[in-house]
């Protein structure tokens, strides 16, 4: 049975903006498809009563104090930017609806 | 004068100076690396002033720790003002970091010198650093194989002898498996007991950094300097860091050592790497150590619950390399959304590509519960597994890796395969658990990696058995053939 | 067919609210939360998202957000998990929201909106004109849950040129409260009732300052119709950000009639999300859902859930200021006002703080009462200020109405005062002082007017005699005229009476 088909991984690359080539494409089709034929033996072990573990640790929820401290240098803060006007980060426009 | 300890008493002794041993790492990475390429970049000047600094120090009477002085490597994935960090990634070609990473600082305040980065599999994915956009690193012991990965680098620098140790970080192995392949000592501490404040994520709930070195002590004079608590880091244990390198009295006797009956079942692990194994573990029973079987019977999924936690986490955290505010932006894009998908196709190489890929698709709407959930309540059992155990036993010893060093390019074509080896290895991160690999002897011609796995929180008891392993044999004394400290001693 | 649709539908409304915590920092950065500055100045690594930050949370939103799940008689959830929200868009620099999804620190509660008795209803014939009976009725809360802003992106074109967008990050990691009510609403008047509840009860608490102007109050309205006696809930859609109230009554009644034409038509409502113009009242698609983003939302791994133990509610509780329902009921029973009077007063803390401490300094809640909603209320709707902004204290207008409760000051003298108390402030007692304003109220000087107005004017003393009030009103003007103003009017008319009907 194909776990992954052609359409799923072009769906899921497309949620994680990536463009994938055919041959990339042909070739994690495959990749994924063994990789959750594998992943499948985990069916066969009964958890309906096990709590998820999404962390290594247990502790009290770590908390800082509300104080702020100034801003980066703002150069520093762009040093790194590919493209920049004054101290706003440029990026080429945005098509699609606004996000919130 | 190759190891760390070497170097620190050299220095405290004054026989040898801070700028000399900077130096003298730096004619030898000149030498050796155009062949073994475990370096990605020096700040040789910068170090040297630092160096100079140190010497002036502790002439005047303050050496801060052992590691006053030294210099060492840190791996590409942690994060040093001012300086460039890659993670071997394209997508990060051209970033410099605005701030220091928690281990950073706390290596200052140790006197320790960076002298450079270490190169890794990109975005630490992967066990062998070929998966880098510097190149494949090579192994010190026969160049045409695999140092391991993704700390590579870090293993190889140290196992060559261009410096004294490094640090690397662990997901699913990739400090301890390294170290085996090199022949040299790799710990990944208990999760939260290193900050990973700077530490570029790749898992986050798997993620620690650690030492390489030659020894146990060496590590535990290391994790000394870097452990303890970082209120920037929200998963640091709160409690302090017990001084480790205290615990260590070169004995072994009273402790009980755990064998997993199915580490040794010996399908798919090479016949001869665990018979070396076991032979190092018999030396720990001659010291006085009691062995005894004990089951860790989840071992069998860990590999799968492993890929599916480690890739859902990589592909949110790598989310936020898409060319808006750092790193690589592909050039010609007209619209957001195509920087996004090509500045992201172009930057990342086809491992990082085919785990951000997974990741994404077990947190996606259907598959969530199938896959990424299954997988956490599997990694509750695997805890489960582990505690258990550790009623029976102090240490639980077993093969680092089921194989010595592969051929680089050997495994290129079969990821699977590939992601399967790391059986041992995974269970120490989703545990959260502290281990380590030291050498236990060669399999043709090879090292072999002995690896120990400890309660939480209790380094100290690991280190203790593995410095009295190294007490008793001297496999972590052997060089690599034609190593480049050999002529010095 | 009638032309409002509200005849023939029933709206279904429930309403998300994001608000701005009151904090100085951000929710898990400690750069300053601050307005108006040039982009990128607040900024941490943390909310540039570099490579290797990580997240620790500001403890003043938990004591907040517990307050506002106190103001609202929710449940607040002893453990709550922080999840990531997966999206790329260019404000969002980690390419994930930290927000909480199935374990919201706050849940299942409930506010009171007033409302008019029929709202929601079909108007059913000519409605009565004068006061709309109303009544009150409860809004569930769904939940809250915390989260992190994102930056801005600047689109406008004349600042970021065509082909560009520009980022500013000084929002990003400002802690938000989403506040998500259930959809109990029946109309865009209820929708706004709710919102200016919910709004004055986060001032009320000091959980959030809720400037609309500034971005701190933003609301997404989600709408469905349904045939009038159908419980069958319709397609809804969602209107996203509007940050007044005028556009979200706007909006939501735009959404109303769109939505009611489709269906009247036998068109199918399709889920999408919305974008409403308030130039031209209307609301537009922005993307329909069927494309819409798979969140993929997890717990982070970079935070381990938050555990909020019952000393820490009960402490809160302790700390928490009375909130409007419950001074209210206070007013009423306490000074006897009146439904009409508390309402004004309570519209804001300050405001009702500033009365109770003006009765305290006069000792007469009535007066207190009248010289607010008179003559401070006007003061304030002209200048269109806040109490805390005028000069004036509670004190001074205390001792303002105590010099009139004596009969030192004249009640019109004093409200010619008013004005400039607000303005500059001052002792009114010195002012009166220095102004020679004080009352005349040695009867031989009243007396001694009134013999001369009484004098003077023959004709108007017969009419008062004959029984005429007007006459009496002039001859009393008169009085006052010669007093300058300064003569109680009620000793005046006592006397004029006296003398002319003896
Ligand atoms: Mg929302
Ligand atoms: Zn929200």
């Amino acid at each position: 049975m194909q776990r992954i088909t052609r359409q799923d991984v072009e769906r899921t690359a497309d949620l994680a903006r990536l463009s994938l080539t055919e041959a990339e494409i042909v070739a994690l089709t495959r990749d994924l498809d063994r990789i959750l034929e594998h992943a499948d033996q985990l069916k066969d072990l009964d958890t309906e009563s096990t709590v998820p573990t999404a962390h290594a640790i247990v502790l009290p929820t770590p908390q800082r104090a509300d104080e702020p401290v100034p801003g980066m240098d703002v150069e520093s803060a762009l040093a790194n930017a590919p493209l920049r006007e004054g101290s706003a980060f440029v990026v080429p426009k945005v098509i699609e609806g606004e996000e919130s | 004068m190759d190891s760390l300890e070497a170097q620190s008493a050299g220095l405290a002794a004054a026989e040898v100076s801070s700028v000399e041993l900077v130096d003298a790492a730096l004619a030898r990475i000149e030498a050796a690396d155009a062949t073994l390429n475990a370096v990605v970049g020096v700040r040789g000047d910068a170090a040297r002033a630092e160096a100079a600094a140190a010497d002036a120090r502790r002439s005047a009477g303050d050496r801060r720790s052992p590691l006053d002085g030294v210099p060492l490597l840190l791996k590409d994935n942690m994060v040093q003002q001012g300086e460039p960090t890659t993670c071997s990634s394209r997508i990060l070609e051209g970033f410099v970091s605005p701030y220091d990473s928690t281990v950073v600082t706390r290596l200052r305040e140790a006197g320790a010198i960076v002298l450079g980065r270490s190169n890794m599999d990109e975005f630490a994915m992967g066990s062998s650093t070929e998966h880098s956009v510097h190149g494949p690193a090579h192994n010190p012991w026969d160049t045409g194989r695999s140092c391991g990965g993704s700390s590579g680098g870090s293993a190889a620098a140290v196992s060559s002898g261009m410096l004294p140790f490094a640090l690397g970080s662990d997901t699913g192995g990739s400090i301890r498996q390294p170290a085996s392949f090199c022949g040299v000592t790799g710990l990944k501490p208990t999760y939260g007991r290193v900050s990973r404040f700077g530490l570029v994520a790749f898992a986050s709930s798997l993620d620690q950094i650690g030492p390489i070195a030659r020894t146990a002590r060496e590590c535990a004079w290391i994790l000394d300097a870097i452990a303890g608590h970082d209120a920037k880091d929200s998963t640091s244990i709160p409690e302090p860091a017990p001084r480790v390198s205290d615990a260590l009295d070169g004995d072994v006797s009273g402790l009980t050592i755990g064998m997993p009956r199915e580490y040794f079942e010996e399908d798919g692990a090479d016949p001869e790497v665990v018979s070396c194994v076991r032979a190092a573990i018999s030396e720990l029973e001659r010291g006085g150590a009691k062995l005894i079987e004990v089951d860790l019977p989840h071992t069998p999924f860990v590999v799968s619950t492993y890929y599916l936690v480690a890739t859902a986490e990589a592909s949110s955290n790598l989310a936020r390399y898409d060319g808006a505010r750092y790193g690589r932006r592909a050039e010609g894009v007209s619209d957001v959304d195509e920087m996004y998908r090509r500045s992201r196709s172009e930057g990342f190489g086809d491992e990082v590509k085919r785990r951000i890929l997974l990741g994404t698709y077990v947190l996606s709407a259907g598959y969530f519960d199938a896959y990424y959930r299954k997988a956490q309540q599997v990694r509750t059992l695997v805890r489960a597994d582990f505690e258990r155990a550790f009623a029976q036993c102090d240490v639980i010893a077993g093969p680092t890796y089921p194989e010595v060093a592969f051929e680089l390019g050997s495994k290129q074509d079969d990821p699977i395969n590939m992601y399967l080896s790391d059986v041992y290895t995974v269970s120490a991160n989703l545990a959260g658990l502290p281990a380590i690999s030291i050498p236990c002897g060669l399999v043709r011609d090879l090292p072999v990696g002995l690896q120990l796995q400890g309660r939480a929180m209790d380094e100290a008891t690991l280190l203790r058995v593995a410095d009295g392993f190294q007490g008793r044999t001297d496999h972590h004394d052997q060089r690599p053939p034609g190593h480049l400290g050999q002529a010095a001693r | 067919m009638s032309v409002d649709p509200m005849e023939r539908y029933e709206a279904v409304i429930g309403l998300e609210v994001h608000t701005h915590l009151k904090t100085r920092s951000k929710l898990f950065s400690p750069a300053p939360v601050r307005y108006g500055d040039e982009p990128n100045h607040n900024v941490h690594p943390i909310d540039l998202g570099m490579p290797g930050v990580l997240p620790v949370l500001n403890e003043k939103v938990v004591g907040l957000a517990i307050r506002l799940g106190l103001a609202t008689h929710s449940r607040v959830n002893q453990r709550s998990v922080f999840s990531r929200k997966n999206y790329f868009y260019p404000d969002l620099p980690k390419g994930y929201q930290i927000s909480q999804y199935d374990e919201p620190i706050v849940s299942k509660g409930w506010i009171e909106i007033e409302v008019p008795t029929d709202s929601g209803q079909p108007a059913a014939g000519e409605k009565k004109r004068g006061e709309t009976p109303k009544e009150r009725r409860r809004i569930g809360i769904t939940r809250a849950h915390l989260e992190e802003d994102a930056g801005k992106s600047i689109h406008d074109a004349a600042v970021a040129g065509a082909d560009d967008t520009h980022i500013d990050l000084n929002r990003a990691g400002v802690p938000l409260l989403e506040i998500v009510s259930e959809p109990e609403m029946r109309s865009p008047e209820e929708a706004s009732a709710y919102l200016r509840a919910l709004r004055s009860i986060l001032r009320y608490i000091d959980v959030s300052d809720a400037d609309m102007e500034k971005g701190q109050f933003r609301c997404d309205a989600n709408i469905s119709l349904r045939r009038r006696g159908e419980s069958r809930l319709g397609t809804r859609t969602e209107i996203k950000n509007l940050n007044s109230f005028a556009s979200v009554e706007g909006a939501i009644k735009a959404e109303i009639v769109r939505q009611a034409e489709i269906l009247d038509d036998g068109g199918e409502i399709l889920q999408a999300t919305m974008a409403y113009d308030p130039q031209r009242g209307r609301t537009r698609i922005l993307r329909l859902k069927e494309n819409a983003d798979d969140y993929r939302y997890f717990d982070d791994p970079d935070l381990i859930p938050l555990i909020i133990q019952d000393e820490e509610i009960e402490a809160v509780r302790a700390d928490m200021p009375e909130l409007p329902d419950e001074k209210r009921v206070r007013f009423q029973d306490e000074y006897g006002l009146s439904a009409y009077d508390v309402g004004v007063l309570i519209s804001s803390r300050p405001l009702a703080e500033f009365f109770e401490q003006t009765a305290t300094a006069c000792g007469s809640a009535k007066s207190a009462v009248n010289w607010i909603t008179r003559d401070l209320m006007k003061e304030l709707n002209e200048r269109g200020v806040d109490v805390g902004e005028l000069a004036i204290t509670p004190e001074m207008l205390g001792a303002l109405i105590r010099l009139v409760d004596e009969g030192r000051l004249t009640a019109r003298s004093a409200r010619d005062l008013f004005p400039e108390l607000a303005e500059q402030g001052g002792d009114p007692e010195a002012i009166m002082r220095v102004r020679g304003l004080e009352a005349v109220s040695d009867p031989g000087v009243i007396d001694g007017s009134v013999e001369e107005v009484v004098g003077a004017n023959a004709k108007a003393v017969e009419s008062v005699r004959a029984g005429d009030d007007k006459a009496l009103n002039f001859l009393m003007g008169q009085v006052m005229k010669a007093t300058q103003g300064k003569a109680d009017p009620t000793d005046v008319r006592r006397r004029l009476v006296e003398r002319i009907r003896g």
